[in-house]
């Protein structure tokens, strides 16, 4: 440990001692860290493939490559929080009457990173990839309104990861877990560097996702195909439009809790300290201005997909279309009136409680309403169990059982018995890992093959779904016992010998889930391996309904060489039920795309230089960082050549390869798309 | 392209060029209404602001309140020149809509720049008044909500400022393109909005906390 008053014009406060070189476990992390840094820049190396990273990839400002960026970057960080929440699994295990294997501290920094990290850095870089590779095919578009703010938005999300895991080798992190409630996280009580870390790590993903959300209203208000009415939309671009703007307004709150708390600790501002007239329930309100209305945020994407799982799979149209937007709409604004409900025990009288109490209870309505449309999109369906419908059916039942403990919570006397245990942990992962990465596996799932050209291998997906359901159930149904029995969530070290048992089965239950993820891996190491065998580049594996599926897969650059005039709903149904479902085109247009830019990759990096700087006080680099933000963002603004033709040869090219697959291509019935023969041309049925 | 006598529909609230450059018109929709959607971001980012101050003002933890610290004549002053600020910038928009002339443009930028710079300053004298009376924002809770409220809105004038001299060169540079005036169409809903703000600040701020 050093000094609190040490600091150095150079290095702030950052010295060798920061390497976390007293804990085995940490040690261990650190060194996979930098391991996998050092490997993957090597690795890059020696294929010499920083050229094409950068031209192809990180400069790319096509909304389908930044999309394929947020899910890479969203499954690198799933990989340590998992890992994470299994050491936190296993010392909780073996610390009942004992001490285990974690120090506190360290426990602390594990359960904040786990939390912070599968927040801002996984689901919600996973929603982001999705919408934006699929929003816009979905409607008809061919791009996001602004490409460059999108990649922007990308980076920004980036920087804030590389914070995390720099604090890994640079350590601490904070341990003020994911809320960072003062004044425990203000400077008083917490003078290291840990919280600065935490703080912004969190306002870049908050930043980054504000950018997006402003950039997806405008692409779903302004872009779609001529004839898309809003009421024609697929109901993953309905929730990825409600998500947008609850981002609009719920991304803010935390925006200025973060930088309030900053402010208390760089300047000794006193807006959440304990004295001088600070008020720290002004924090604990806008973060769950913030939070509250995150978790639909995160959820109403995973609905969206699942409603289009449960229709293609079923292949019938989406029952209740109507009722599933307006519970999504009103979902969304509810989501904004239930705040309190994280803190009835903090002190505000019994009716205000009450009233929000009762507020919670309301989403209970338009979430079941939805759970009978999807039910009822099945019943007297052909339904197929292709491994997208396994997620969406595991999420159906296991769902209910969480949403049923939320509407407990809800009471607020229930919730004076329960809340701060386990029985919470055990609720919020109950709506969470159902409700929002497993509709984030199944979209991945459902539409790799139109991202990549080929299916994912079925086997090792059945594998991954068994051992995360089965997992999920052993892991957490443990923790609502434990959370009757009193256990406190956050332990590092318990005093019940009755808690052991559950504590066991929860442990063996995260291992189950690391399993699964693991066989996730292997699914998509075999599914490249073997991609020869399940090409599906005519673009159609599951007979789909929506515009996504009507072009080539993976689609061109430019998504559509014309753009498709839209009449109703489900228009690729509608084309192939009239036969016409993949127009020859006679004459095209030049299309004009934005071409690639490094502003992007530029800010990503200058922000990350700044925010370092600010965890450890190295100021120099901050205002190198804030300047090269400011100079990059008004070098660009004179930049006149943004944007390139794609010429009529080129499209003529690619659309008569494309057409020649097609007319190669036999089409087959929906119970072979699990085959070789599914080369993406379905057979029309019904 | 349309004929310019057809009337064209508005396509977002505010200023829209319209018949006097139809192309640029259309051009601006997605930009324009993007902006709108920002400044909503923004919107609610000083309603936030306006809360916890609301919630502080009496948190003064034995140091001085509103009542003794500020003073009605400078945030007046204030006022005014950010008010005359929208107006010249109001006739910069017209200039740009109608009369499309670069250098008149120029000097109607030139102008609300001035004064935006120079309600900066009267700010900065502000501040630097109070600081002097040993009013600062680690003294209380107060004090720290009252200048990250007013400071917001500084950091805000100070890029709309940049903005302002940004364009100016861009003027110079590229004359009175569509990119051009798609940006001077945001900058105004911009200084605008600041304008809107800053009147909330002198009425939630100055005016009810001399009452
Ligand atoms: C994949 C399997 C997962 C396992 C085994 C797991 C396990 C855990 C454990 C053991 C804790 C600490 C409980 C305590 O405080 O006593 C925890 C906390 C938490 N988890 Fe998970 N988790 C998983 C997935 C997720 C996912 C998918 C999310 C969100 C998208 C998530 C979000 C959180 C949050 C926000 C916390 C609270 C952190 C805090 O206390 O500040 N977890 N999890
Ligand atoms: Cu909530």
């Amino acid at each position: 440990m050093i000094s609190n008053s040490y600091w150095n014009p150079w290095f702030g406060k950052l010295t060798l001692n920061a390497i976390p070189t007293d804990s085995l476990v940490a040690m261990g992390a650190a060194s996979i860290a930098v391991l996998g840094a050092v490997g993957t820049i090597v690795l890059i190396t020696v294929f010499g493939k920083w050229r094409y990273l950068w031209s192809e990839w990180a400069t790319s400002v096509d909304h389908k490559r930044i999309g394929i960026m947020y899910v890479v970057l969203s499954l690198v960080m799933l990989s340590r929080a998992v890992i994470e929440a299994i050491v936190i699994r296993l010392q909780q295990a073996v610390s009942v009457n004992h001490s285990g294997f974690l120090a506190p501290e360290h426990f602390g920094q594990l359960f904040t990173t786990h939390g912070t990290i599968m927040i801002f850095f996984m689901i919600m870089p996973f929603l982001t990839g999705l919408i934006n590779y699929v929003v816009p095919l979905q409607i008809g578009a061919r791009d996001v309104a602004f490409p460059v703010l999108n990649s922007i938005s990308l980076f920004l999300t980036a920087a804030g990861a590389f914070l995390i895991m720099a604090s890994l080798v640079l350590a601490p992190f904070s341990t003020g877990g994911w809320t960072g409630y003062p004044p425990f996280t203000g400077i008083e009580f917490n003078p290291g560097v840990g919280v600065n870390y935490w703080i912004w790590s969190v306002s870049l993903a908050s930043i980054g996702s504000t950018l997006t959300g402003i950039n997806l209203i405008v692409t779903i208000y302004k872009k779609r195909a001529p004839g898309m009415r809003l009421m024609f939309m697929p109901l993953f671009t309905w929730t990825s439009l409600c998500v947008a703007i609850m981002m609009i307004f719920a991304m803010p709150p935390l925006t200025v809790a973060t930088a309030l708390l900053a402010l208390d600790r760089y300047l000794g501002m006193h807006f959440f300290t304990s004295g001088a007239g600070g008020n720290m329930m002004n924090y604990i309100n806008l973060f769950w201005e913030f939070g509250h209305p995150e978790v639909y945020i995160i959820v109403l994407p995973a609905f969206g997909v699942f409603s289009e799982v449960f229709a293609t799979f079923s292949a019938k149209a989406l029952y209740g279309y109507t009722s599933l937007i307006v519970a999504t709409m009103a979902i969304a604004v509810l989501s904004f009136t239930v705040w309190v409900h994280h803190f009835f025990t903090m002190g505000q009288s019994a009716n205000i409680n009450a009233a929000f109490g009762i507020a919670t209870m309301l989403i209970g309505i338009p979430t079941g309403v939805k759970i009978y449309d999807w039910m009822l999109t099945m019943y007297r369906g052909r339904v197929r169990f292709t491994s997208p419908l396994l997620w969406a059916i595991a999420f159906l039942v296991t769902f209910v059982i969480g949403g049923l403990t939320g509407i407990l919570l809800s009471v607020p006397p229930i919730d004076f018995m329960v809340h701060n245990t386990t029985f919470l942990i055990a609720h919020f992962h109950n709506v969470i890992i159902p409700g929002s990465l497993f509709g984030m596996i199944a979209g991945y799932q459902y539409w790799f093959p139109k991202a990549f050209g080929y299916r994912l291998d079925e086997r090792w997906g059945r594998i991954a779904f068994v051992c995360w359901t089965a997992g999920f159930y052993l892991a957490f149904m443990p923790l609502y016992v434990l959370g009757l029995k009193g256990m406190p969530r956050r332990s590092v070290e318990t005093f019940q010998s009755s808690f052991e048992p559950w504590l066991l089965v929860a442990a063996v239950g995260s291992l189950l889930i690391a399993g699964g993820l693991i066989s996730l891996g292997i699914q998509l190491y075999v599914s490249i391996r073997q991609r020869d065998r399940a090409r599906v580049a005519a673009g159609d594996p599951w007979d789909g309904r929506n515009l996504e599926w009507s072009t080539s897969a993976p689609p061109p650059e430019y998504n559509f060489a014309v753009l498709p005039h839209i009449e109703g709903r489900y228009p690729f149904y509608q084309m192939k039920k009239l036969g016409h479902a993949y127009p020859q085109q006679k004459t095209y247009q030049p299309i004009k795309m934005p071409k690639n830019s490094g502003l992007g990759p530029t800010i990503g990096v200058a922000s990350a230089a700044l925010c370092f700087g600010l965890v450890w006080y190295i100021w120099w680099l901050a205002i190198v960082g804030t300047a090269v933000i400011i100079a990059a963002i008004i070098v660009r603004s004179f930049n006149r050549n943004t944007m390139r033709v794609i010429s009529v040869e080129d499209i003529e090219h690619t659309e008569a390869r494309w057409h020649a697959i097609l007319a190669a291509a036999v089409p087959v019935s929906r119970d072979q798309e699990n085959v070789p023969a599914n080369v993406g041309l379905a057979e029309f049925m019904s | 392209m349309t004929n310019s006598t057809t009337p064209l529909p508005r396509l977002y609230p505010g200023m829209n060029l319209g018949e006097t450059d139809p192309d640029t018109h259309e051009a601006a929709e997605e930009l324009v209404f993007g902006f709108w959607v920002f400044l909503m971001s923004d919107a609610v980012l000083f309603a936030l602001l306006f809360a916890v101050y609301e919630t502080m003002v009496n948190s003064t933890a034995g140091g001085p309140g509103a009542a003794q610290l500020f003073h009605l004549k400078p945030t007046l002053i204030e006022t005014l020149v950010l008010l005359a600020s929208s107006f010249t910038f109001g006739m910069a928009s017209l200039i740009m809509k109608f009369k499309q002339h670069v250098v008149l443009l120029q000097i109607a930028l030139i102008g609300t720049l001035i004064l935006g710079v120079s309600f900066l300053g009267f700010e900065i004298s502000d501040f630097a008044k109070l600081t002097r009376q040993g009013a600062v924002p680690q003294l209380s809770g107060f004090l720290s909500s009252f200048y990250v409220l007013v400071s917001t809105h500084f950091l805000h004038v100070l890029s709309g400022c940049i903005w302002i001299l940004v364009m100016l060169i861009q003027l110079s540079v590229f004359g009175l393109d569509e990119t051009v005036k798609t940006r001077l169409l945001r900058l105004g809903i911009f200084w605008h909005f600041l304008d809107i703000v800053w009147i909330f600040i002198f009425t939630f701020v100055y005016l009810l906390g001399l009452l």
